[in-house]
């Protein structure tokens, strides 16, 4: 049985095709979800992507996380359902308290556009586990919100649970605290990134096809289930 | 018709860049004597009926479900003469 893995496109989503096609390129089948579905039309897993949801109005993430389709996808998260936010997504996962912390204006103001390096520091959620623990990835990062911020205690908690998922190595491109560019929930299930794994999923439109194992990993977890 | 305020700010030990550069610009512009600066939201609500006990509630609600996020800000409701 082929995995469904759906993609969910919000008014102002720019990522949502490139999401897509990494689903493809993981051999998973694609499934376009709209932002007023009633139904996840029954996908295996979903994947928030970036972009600027409802122009980033209020806050990033703010109204995409009250659209119709997120009820769906906050109740299948906290029954298991997988689900991946890249950075737009990661804001609207925050906004909809499924991942702690928040994503904040970047500290220098500047929107940032770099090929990023990354520490994968957990290889246990469902999207994470083709990676080595601790490989070092290269992967795009493009944002002017991406400052992870949480109070002292919830930043050792996650620490302390291993439920930082990526952090940055050589620069931190956004003065996140600890460095962090990704984490997950405690079940693993849920994982917010601020870097783009679908920009790097073949060496010839990326700088790397480092990106894609995000999204085999979950091809593999869900054919294992 | 009445008018509801809310306003919302970053919680105080969350960095505020944007404040930083505007304490930049005020001492280019010779401003001296401002030692800090944080900027915050500004929502002015008109309510169709009265600002009374129900309707401030039903605000504080939407203020830290939609208006605020509580990881990261505080809010403050008041009736608007």
């Amino acid at each position: 049985m082929t995995a469904r893995v759906g993609v969910v496109t919000f008014p102002g989503s720019l990522d949502d095709r490139d999401a897509l096609r990494a689903v493809a390129a993981a051999g998973a089948e694609p499934v376009s979800l709209w932002h007023k579905d009633a139904s996840l039309h029954g996908v295996d897993a979903v994947v928030l992507p970036g972009g600027f949801s409802y122009g980033d109005y209020l806050r990033c993430g703010a109204i995409a996380r009250f659209s119709p389709v997120m009820d769906l996808v906050i109740a299948g998260a906290r029954e298991g359902l997988p689900v991946l936010g890249i950075c737009n997504g990661f804001q609207v996962l925050c906004e909809a308290h499924l991942l702690p912390g928040a994503l904040v204006r970047n500290c220098h103001l500047h929107f940032t556009c770099t090929d990023q390096r990354l520490q994968i520091e957990n290889t246990s959620t469902a999207w994470t586990s083709a990676y080595e623990a601790g490989a070092h990835v290269v992967i795009p990062i493009k944002n002017g919100e991406g400052r992870f911020v949480a109070d002292v205690a919830t930043l050792d908690q996650l620490e302390a649970e291993g439920r930082v998922v990526a952090r940055y190595v050589g620069s931190n491109p956004n003065g996140s605290a600890r460095d962090i560019g990704g984490i997950t929930n405690a079940a693993g299930n849920v994982v917010g990134l601020m870097p783009h794994p679908e920009h790097a999923i073949e060496e010839l439109t990326g700088p790397s096809s480092d990106g894609l194992a995000f999204f085999t990993s979950v091809v593999k977890a869900l054919v294992s289930v | 018709m009445a008018r509801v305020v809310v306003d919302v700010m970053l919680k105080p030990e969350i960095l505020d860049p944007q404040g930083q550069a505007i304490v930049g610009a005020l001492g280019r512009l010779g401003h001296t004597g401002v030692a800090s600066v944080r900027q915050g939201k500004h929502f002015e609500i008109e309510l169709e009926g009265e600002a009374d006990a129900v309707a401030l509630a039903r605000v504080t609600e939407l203020a830290g479900s939609l208006l605020s996020n509580p990881v990261i800000e505080d809010f403050v409701v008041r009736a608007s003469p």
